[in-house]
């Protein structure tokens, strides 16, 4: 296991730039997750850091060691792909064993190697099969058990879960989170699924156009996004994006106004608390108000909001039930904003209801630049 | 005669199909179709036939009668005796040396135009496309136009009159059409298993041999039978460029029918000719259905 770090890595096809600067580090044992639209860069990315393309600029390291023109097959790296990669005309043993066959290692360890490693993934029954007699699920664990085998310092993961159906994917998915927390291994995970990359990473990188957005743990992307961008990308349903005027009041505290001079505007005073300083440069001015769908929720009857809340008042367009939870469709100042409530509501369509909104969970960006007011 | 082999499979599928009773087209179709059949087997048959019969029964028969007297003294004369120039050697020395000339030829132009599909499919030089251009366009050369240069190439390398040189001409002749059928299988081979077995630590050497050769059966099979053939028929490069002790079985079948020992001997020159067919006869037999198949296989994707 290793650390790696990309310094300054850039990548174009000819005029094309498909990766900006790049720079990241990672500690040995992290599980960074890369992830982002297609087309974003994030398998040329995990390309240069295999070594299958090689960048245009900047300074890979692996180990504090500069591999940036070391051949793939000497940087000690092993990948699973998308598509299993698996030779078809090799038995699992013989795809288990072909690295270490490459790397001239003996055939005692060989074979001891592939035994520990099919004990390891519970596919000692189908050493002796070829690749076509195996199911999808069955082969991603060939395909990881490939992997495995050279022990290497770090793992690249190529969307490796997206040719599964959506139960084996979750399945895998937890397998692959208890190989990392038994193996400590350092990886990197390429995936366009925001769901795979919360519950996997110890770091997220979200890309888009060949730029990192945003390098986090999973809890600071999802709750303090560095753009509305990230904003919108991860979680599902995606966080409310509400256009609102940011307007200093008499008593010298802040309020966000949501259609500013309509006979329908709704007010939502700012507690000083949770105003970041960076915010009272923006009063009298537009900015991008983000409410994740659990940061509201219904008014009880009875009690008052806290301190830390606020109340407003709107309709209810949508009611969605998920079975989990119910997702609310409501029309706040002429804007629908979901909301995640209780899955028992007693909510009717067109029926205005009271919700609590938890500032703490409320972030706001720059209206024209879109990063976040922190 | 692969021609009648497919002329006759053709007839099956339609016949299966068929439900209605009496049909004028379809009677007119099948009478068409047997007619064509018949003119396709008509010379095999006439071949076989008076292959198998004693000489005079060919100058005083029919030559569409069926043998009075049934001898294969005309295979055994052809086979072993028969005057081929000035030797009584029979065709066998000669059937050997096409086979010292396939085998290698074969062999090599496959390999090389495995390993020209896979430079040109997997490393995108500069001038790539240039190449393959280039190197499909000797496909289009007639045999006649590098003639002279050859021979002068032979000469220079000390090959002339050898079985070695005719190799080396037919290898040359064939990596047009190895190279083009490999490039097209492997431009539509899965990336994913190169990039992996490089990350695994496959040289160069070892993707090709472990990777895509094993994977490529269909387009081997292609490969093996159209050079197999091309190379067993060809006649001008072997009779420009190899010796007495060196032709090969197309120039020794000619020299045979030429060789005049006061007759014709019509029977033991359709024995010859049908020894001379046999072997590629044989690797059609064997190995056709993978012919179309694995055409099939490299022409979906380019």
């Amino acid at each position: 296991m290793a650390s790696l770090e990309l310094v300054n890595v850039h990548k174009a096809f000819g005029a094309v730039e498909v990766l900006h600067n790049f720079s990241i580090r990672l500690q040995d044992g992290e599980f960074l997750v890369l992830v982002g639209p297609s087309g974003c860069g994030k398998s040329t990315l995990l390309y240069t850091i295999a070594g299958l393309e090689a960048p245009s600029g900047g300074v890979v390291r692996l180990d504090e060691r500069d591999i940036t023109q070391v051949s793939p097959a000497h940087r000690n790296i092993s990948m699973v792909f998308q598509s299993y990669a698996l030779y078809p005309n090799m038995t699992v043993a013989k795809n288990i064993e072909f690295p270490l066959e490459m790397h001239g290692v003996d055939k005692v360890s060989r074979h001891k190697r592939v035994r520990a490693v099919s004990q390891l993934l519970q596919i000692e029954h189908l050493l002796e099969r070829k690749p076509r007699q195996l199911s999808g699920g069955q082969r991603q664990r060939v395909a990881i058990g490939r992997a495995l085998a050279r022990d290497p310092q770090l793992y690249l993961f190529d969307e490796p879960l997206s040719n599964l159906d959506a139960q084996l994917r979750v399945d895998m998915r937890t397998e692959i989170k208890k190989l990392h927390q038994r193996l400590k291994a350092t990886i990197v995970y390429v995936t366009h699924d925001q769901i795979e990359a919360m519950t996997l990473a110890t770091r997220i990188a979200v890309m888009k156009g060949g730029t990192l957005q945003q390098l986090g743990t999973p809890s600071e992307v999802y709750n303090r996004p560095a753009n509305t961008f990230v904003a919108g990308f991860m979680g599902s349903p995606r966080m409310n994006l509400v256009r609102a005027h940011l307007a200093a009041q008499g008593t010298g505290g802040l309020a966000l106004r949501i259609q500013e001079g309509a006979a329908t505007t709704v007010q939502i005073d700012l507690p000083p608390e949770v105003v970041p300083d960076a915010m009272a440069a923006y009063a009298g001015q537009d900015v991008i108000v983000g409410l994740r769908p659990e940061a509201m929720s219904l008014a009880t009857p009875g009690g008052g909001p806290g301190p830390l809340q606020r109340v407003v008042e709107a309709e209810v367009v949508v009611i969605e039930p998920t079975g989990a939870d119910t997702l609310v469709v409501i029309n706040l100042g002429g804007h629908e904003l979901t909301v995640r409530v209780e899955p028992e509501v007693a909510l009717s369509p067109n029926q205005r209801a009271r919700f609590v909104i938890d500032m703490r969970k409320l972030v706001c960006f720059d209206a024209k630049t879109e990063t976040l007011l922190a | 005669m692969p021609d009648m082999h497919v002329a006759a499979g053709a007839i099956a599928p339609i016949g299966h199909g068929s439900t209605t009773g009496v049909d004028v087209e379809r009677i007119a179709l099948y009478g068409l179709l047997g007619v064509m059949a018949l003119l396709f087997l008509m010379p095999v048959y006439v071949m076989v036939v008076n292959s198998l019969k004693p000489l005079d029964e060919i100058r005083t028969g029919n030559l569409l009668a069926f043998p009075h007297h049934w001898t294969i003294q005309p295979w055994l004369t052809a086979w072993s005796t028969a005057q081929i120039g000035v030797q009584p050697t029979g065709l066998r020395p000669y059937f050997i040396n096409s086979f010292l000339l396939v085998v290698p030829a074969v062999t090599i132009s496959t390999l090389l135009g495995a390993l020209n599909g896979y430079i040109l499919t997997q490393f995108r030089f500069r001038g790539s496309h240039l190449l393959f251009a280039a190197i499909l366009f000797s496909v289009f050369i007639p045999f006649q136009i590098v003639l002279i240069p050859m021979a002068m190439t032979l000469g220079l390398l000390r090959l002339a009159g050898t079985v070695t040189g005719l190799v080396f001409v037919n290898v040359v002749y064939g990596i047009g059409f190895t190279t083009l059928f490999f490039r097209n299988y492997y431009a539509a081979f899965p990336v994913e298993l190169i990039r992996s077995a490089r990350i695994d630590g496959a040289g160069f050497f070892s993707v090709l041999g472990r990777v895509l050769l094993p994977n490529s059966a269909p387009i081997i099979i292609v490969t093996v039978i159209w050079q197999f053939t091309s190379v067993w028929n060809e006649f001008l490069f072997a009779a420009s460029f190899s010796d007495f002790s060196s032709f090969p079985i197309t120039v020794a079948l000619n020299n045979l029918v030429n060789s005049s020992t006061g007759v014709k001997e019509y029977n033991v020159h359709f024995a010859g000719a049908l020894v001379a067919g046999l072997p590629t006869l044989m690797v059609y037999l064997l190995s056709g259905k993978y012919f179309v198949r694995g055409l099939m296989a490299g022409s979906v994707k380019g």
